[in-house]
């Protein structure tokens, strides 16, 4: 017996070890990221590197705004980041329709949906820019927004989710005389607080680090997202790389904040999802 | 007529719950694939953009084109290069961690998760900026790390096939995480009855892993396999953002074609056609897919 737990011990140190050693590995990128983007551009390119920045300065952080449009970048993603929000709500009353109600077509229009997560974003990238140009939409916010606001895996976890809460509970309202928008947020709303808490950590993740389709669709500089800034970023000022570490850093840092507070949602989301 | 719109009027809600999603869903999903099929027919670039009587249907002329087009197959070649390497190497990778980081539940375990997921929720333009500090010829810090061994410079990006082998390496740094969240789902969710009844057996740990914990994930492994495959078959941004697809088209995939044909030349009826090779693409190994899980479901 006492055997066995020297063993257990040993084994338990081992797999820790390893778990470290992959995780610095894993980090390696981020930390170097931090390093560099502290050091001033004549430490940059030193060779041998330095590990730990020797005079540490936040000037490419100053530059980014001051001569770069790094604020503006910062509106435009902040107001996506807002605006995908309200697709979250549209998101999350599609998942409670097609779970609370029987309608007709209930069963067609959710395959349909489904089916959408199987379409490649290539087939539909050129098509939608021509519907959005059609509509006058190109080069603006909403032609941004619009054709992300729906999207079918948020559908359908807020279905399964939605499932489970009592019909009983929803009678009741209805004989108390409550109108069904009124049920939706006075009541569903507040009992799905976690699956749109899930929810709500990947929209923000997600439109955060929107970047192909702004790309496409705005020519406009006053309209690019932080993404789309930093990659210009990397194509005009190739060899900054302390600058380019700042504006990578910028993105990163918020992300890994909201997600070190969140991860426990994360994890239990995709648990709680049936994703087994 | 007045009983029928009330009627439609009485039962209008739960078409309000779905309408704007599903309506969203139709306009910017549905259709679009009617458009891509319908336009990789024509001819359609910038004039025909301005002026639709610029359009003419020119039948299967871009599938043809398509077939004699060099880059075109290079870009089938690097992608299947990508997925080959790139998926198993995820699947591995993301299994193994899933199970170190199943054998405990204190604080340690809990950071490393994070750590491991990190990278999957981080913005690709950044990691593909610092990576490619990361991978510079002359100031990067692998090639600094290789000079401490007395190894050779590694040209990481510039050689393409050594370009190919280090966008997959970046790649699964970055897929390892949402890959490994859905392993460790499942693994959590396998009783623990299971494996006391093996230990009563004598069991021991290799026989554990292989003949309980693996079996069982299937399902897990299955959705793991098929999203991890759809997703590089369509893998892009990685040498959009590193490599442009170059150097010499080495890098090339797929998707990035489409992306060069459709916006940066404006060929939006050509890099339909190729779009569309690409889905069938996709459909054909999904359906492989399933036809393979079915045959090895009944034992």
């Amino acid at each position: 017996m006492k055997q066995r737990t020297v063993s257990m011990k040993i084994e338990k140190t081992i797999v820790s070890l390893l778990l470290i050693i992959g995780g610095i590995l894993v980090s390696i990128p981020f930390l170097w990221m931090v390093a560099s983007a502290f050091k001033p551009s004549s430490e940059v390119l030193q060779f041998p590197p330095t590990l730990f920045p020797e005079n540490p300065t936040v000037e490419n952080f100053v530059q980014l705004f001051e001569r770069l449009n790094f604020a503006v970048y910062l509106k435009n993603t902040i107001i996506i980041v807002v605006l995908s929000f309200g697709g979250l709500l549209l998101n999350a009353m599609a998942g409670y329709g097609f779970a609370k109600f029987n309608f007709k077509g209930r069963e067609p229009i959710f395959y349909l949906v489904l089916a959408t997560m199987m379409i490649p974003a290539q087939v539909t990238m050129i098509p939608v820019y021509l519907i959005l140009n059609e509509l006058g939409l190109t080069n603006t916010m909403t032609g941004i927004v619009l054709p992300g606001l729906a999207a079918a895996f948020s559908i359908f976890l807020f279905r399964q989710f939605m499932t489970t809460i009592p019909m009983d509970l929803i009678e009741a309202a209805r004989l108390d005389g409550a109108g069904e928008f009124y049920i939706f947020f006075k009541l569903i709303i507040p009992i799905a607080k976690p699956i749109f808490a899930v929810q709500g950590i990947l929209t923000f993740i997600g439109a955060w680090n929107s970047f192909l389709w702004p790309l496409i669709i705005a020519n406009d500089e006053s309209l690019y997202t932080l993404s789309v800034g930093l990659s210009l970023l990397q194509g005009q000022y190739a060899s900054n790389y302390g600058l380019q570490m700042a504006g990578a850093a910028f993105m990163v840092i918020p992300i890994i904040i909201i997600f070190s507070f969140f991860q426990k949602y994360i994890v239990e989301g995709f648990t709680m999802s049936g994703l087994k | 007529m007045g009983s029928g719109v009330k009627r439609i009027y009485h039962k209008r809600h739960p078409y309000l719950f779905i309408g704007p999603a599903v309506l969203i869903l139709l306009v910017f999903s549905i259709v679009p694939i009617f458009v891509a099929f319908f336009i990789s027919f024509t001819d359609l670039d910038l004039k025909g953009l301005a002026n639709w009587s610029n359009i003419s249907f020119i039948g299967l002329e871009n599938y043809h084109e398509l077939f004699r087009d060099d880059v075109f197959h290079k870009s089938i070649f690097n992608t299947v290069f990508y997925a080959g390497i790139g998926v198993p190497l995820v699947i591995i990778c993301s299994l193994s961690i899933a199970l170190l980081l199943n054998y405990g539940s204190n604080l340690l375990f809990k950071v490393f998760r994070g750590v491991y997921y990190m990278p999957s929720i981080t913005n690709i333009i950044a990691i593909a900026v610092i990576w490619g500090y990361l991978y510079n010829t002359e100031y990067g810090l692998f090639n600094y790390l290789l000079s401490l061994l007395d190894a050779d410079k590694i040209p990481w990006l510039e050689e393409p096939t050594i370009a190919k082998l280090s966008l997959i390496l970046l790649a699964v740094w970055k897929g390892v995480g949402i890959n490994m969240i859905i392993f460790l789902a499942a693994l959590q969710g396998i009783p623990k009855s299971y494996y006391e009844a093996a230990k009563i057996d004598g069991a021991n740990r290799f026989q554990m892993l292989f003949r309980i914990t693996i079996p069982l994930l299937r399902y897990a492994t299955f959705f793991v396999t098929i999203t991890t495959l759809i997703g590089w078959l369509q893998f892009f941004e990685e040498p959009f953002v590193m490599t442009q697809g170059g150097p010499l088209n080495g890098t090339i995939s797929m998707a990035l074609f489409i992306y060069q044909k459709g916006f940066q030349f404006s060929q939006f009826g050509y890099a339909a056609a190729g779009s569309f090779v690409l889905f069938i693409f996709i459909i054909v190994v999904t359906l492989v897919q399933f036809k393979i899980r079915k045959s090895d479901t009944e034992y």
